[in-house]
């Protein structure tokens, strides 16, 4: 019975996907709705997981579709952080579609079940993997801020003259998010993959390990890039080019290491 | 007990007459006090406006003494005040407040700074239960009009524009720096936007040194000769320029050579002049955004044409805040009358049962109780339907609008 919490989750994030469309096209009422959506959704996808963590007898989470609905609930709750307020409603157009997609896909791959049957009772797996699952869900995020960011900065370079009625948060602060957000990313990231290398001897270097190990050095880059060198517009596209590296690391490269 | 609004404003008074009734903080906290003698009180009080709202059980004698109280403020008699001064009173004075509260009755419609005068205005008053659901319910529904709509974006001149768009690149403006190049009046005027916003002034670059001088030591920055422009884009934020130079002012390669140790912060400028002082080529140059005078007009017109969108909006949620209002205080005046009628069924009820009470003497205390919840039940559920009735009958009585106005 507990598995059916899936499906307010699944109802509320795609509702909130859809007012967050309509909100784009009239901003209003429906941006409220879009941010109710979210929130129940993501505490009804907290309460399954709390079920899930419960009838588990270890990491609950050690498939792939389970880590997919794990990913998802951090994304979502990373987005929560500053998607409640009205300023950041367009980041949610980009991130509850994704959101809404994935926790779907994780369902129909068994990923929302709760099951007693678990691989992973070893400690230093489940930081590694946890650690590494939040440092993607906040790259993901920051991809959602750094194409707000490059949509702005375009808006502003054509001098679109209806930017105000936009309502977007200022080009600075998406700037400071986006290289706030990977900079904790990247820190979780480095913590996570401390134990992923204890482990190598034991099974060598897969392709998500090594697609992992990229994506360290690519938001290593972002950050001297943006911090160091002042490339603010390429360390924003770089992000993007790291958003995607995540998605296909945690949808494709992933099942290939848990197997 | 009435809501009643006596007030004047930019709307039926000009400045000479707005400027005699306006008080500080605390005068308006004295008059407020003063008013709320028998009831209670509140008086707002802006350069645009200075109206009391009263509640009161004597409708008459409250709006006697607000106006009284104005006329006192302006130190004629109140029948020469008369022409100048609104009433409305319960719903018409709630949606007035509401609608005052999102900036719809601002001289400038949509500015920010009219909610933090009502807060003033209230925490400063002396309300009791009427008016201070009156101006909660303003505060809510002052910021739900800036959250919903985009009301408070809608800048209406070019310098305004300017300001709003340096708002949108850089967020807050508190400690942002602004260099002004050519002490013209347009853009002086966009600059005192800016320092408004919390920015601040750095250099001011001028032809001839001691207009620059003069505008610097007004506003607060250091002059500097036009011909060493180069060193203050190093650091600055914001460039706003408006000489009335025949060429241009400033190069591309002059702003290219400061970008290396501005580490990709953006650069804001903003050129009001004709013929133009900035070359249109900067804009091409990372992290620089160059609006001149008809990108500003096409920002303004483009708000301008949205403005009609977001007035409609915004006036509906100060119109449904109204009706939420209304109806709370239609359930409030027949809280007496439910009262009453709750009694006399009890009273009913008892009675009838104290008569049954010699046949009812063979039942056991618990059947006892049965009995009297199933009676409290019945009469409860009888009740239910004449008191929804007697709320709808109150809140559509309420509801007329237009009597709400008393003149003015």
């Amino acid at each position: 019975m507990a598995e059916l919490l899936v499906w307010p989750a699944l109802l509320a994030y795609g509702e909130a996907a859809v007012a967050y469309a309509g909100n784009a096209r009239r901003p209003g009422s429906l941006g409220l709705l879009a941010t109710w959506g979210v929130r129940l959704g993501w505490l009804a996808q907290t309460a399954l997981l709390v079920v899930q963590a419960e009838r588990a007898d270890g990491f609950p989470w050690s498939t792939w579709a389970g880590s997919l609905n794990l990913f998802v609930w951090l994304v979502v709750g990373a987005y929560l952080i500053w998607g409640c307020s009205p300023r950041f409603r367009l980041l949610g157009l980009a991130v509850m579609p994704v959101a809404a997609g994935l926790l779907g896909l994780s369902y129909a791959a068994g990923g929302t079940t709760s099951s007693t049957h678990t691989a992973w009772h070893d400690v230093l797996l489940v930081v590694h993997v946890a650690f590494v699952l939040v440092a993607f869900a906040g790259f993901t995020v920051a991809g959602g801020l750094a194409g707000l960011e490059l949509w702005q900065e375009r808006l502003l370079k054509r001098r679109r003259a209806g930017i105000l009625r936009l309502r977007l948060p200022s080009l600075v602060a998406l700037d400071r998010l986006t290289v706030g957000t990977i900079a904790v990313s990247l820190a979780a990231l480095t913590i996570g993959l401390v134990p992923g290398f204890v482990r190598i001897t034991d099974r060598g270097l897969d392709a998500l390990m090594a697609g992992t190990l990229m994506a360290w050095l690519l938001y290593a880059a972002i950050l001297y890039l943006r911090v160091g060198a002042g490339r603010r517009a390429t360390a924003a596209r770089l992000a993007l080019v790291g958003l995607a590296a995540v998605l296909v690391l945690q949808l494709g490269l992933l099942a290939t290491h848990v197997a | 007990m009435t809501l009643l609004l006596v007030g004047t404003s930019h709307r039926l008074a000009p400045v000479e007459i707005r400027e005699r009734v306006a008080v500080d903080p605390d005068g308006a906290t004295a008059l407020g006090s003063r008013l709320a003698a028998d009831g209670e009180a509140v008086c707002l009080s802006t350069c645009n406006r200075t109206e009391i709202y009263l509640a009161a059980d004597d409708q008459g004698e409250a709006d006697r003494r607000a106006t009284e109280a104005l006329s006192e403020l302006a130190g004629v008699e109140a029948a020469e005040l008369e022409p100048y001064l609104y009433r409305l009173r319960d719903e018409a004075a709630a949606v007035h407040l509401f609608r005052v509260a999102a900036g719809l009755d601002s001289l400038v419609p949509g500015e920010g700074e009219i909610l933090g005068q009502v807060r003033t205005a209230y925490e400063g008053g002396a309300p009791g239960p009427l008016l201070d659901r009156l101006f909660s319910h303003a505060l809510h529904a002052g910021k739900k009009v800036r959250t919903d709509t985009a009301i408070a974006e809608s800048p209406g001149t070019t310098s305004s524009a300017a300001a709003a768009l340096a708002a949108q690149v850089f967020g807050d403006l508190d400690g942002s720096r602004i260099v002004i190049v050519g002490a013209g009046k347009i853009g002086t005027l966009a600059a005192r936007r800016l320092l408004k916003r919390g920015a601040r002034l750095t250099f001011v670059a001028n032809r001839t040194a001691t207009r620059g001088e003069q505008l610097a030591e007004n506003l607060g920055g250091t002059p500097i000769p036009l011909e060493r422009i180069g060193e203050a884009l190093a650091t600055a934020d914001i460039l706003v320029s408006s000489t009335s130079a025949p060429d241009l002012v400033l190069r591309r390669d002059d702003v290219a050579a400061a970008l290396p140790v501005r580490k990709g912060r953006p650069f804001l400028l903003i050129d009001l002049a004709v013929p133009r002082d900035l070359d249109p080529a900067i804009n091409d140059l990372a992290d620089c955004y160059l609006y001149d005078i008809d990108d500003l007009e096409a920002v303004v017109q483009e708000t301008l044409a949205g403005r009609e969108e977001e007035f409609a909006k915004a006036e509906a949620i100060a119109v449904a805040e109204g009706e939420r209002f209304s109806d709370w205080l239609a359930t409030r005046d027949v809280v007496p009358a439910i009262r009453s009628v709750r009694e006399q069924a009890e009273a009913i009820r008892r009675g009838e049962l104290a008569k049954a009470s010699s046949r009812l003497a063979g039942l056991s205390e618990r059947e006892r109780e049965a009995v009297d919840s199933l009676t409290s039940r019945i009469v409860n559920k009888l009740l239910h339907e004449p008191i929804l009735q007697l709320k709808e009958a109150a809140a559509t009585e309420n509801r007329r609008g237009p009597e709400n106005r008393v003149e003015g």
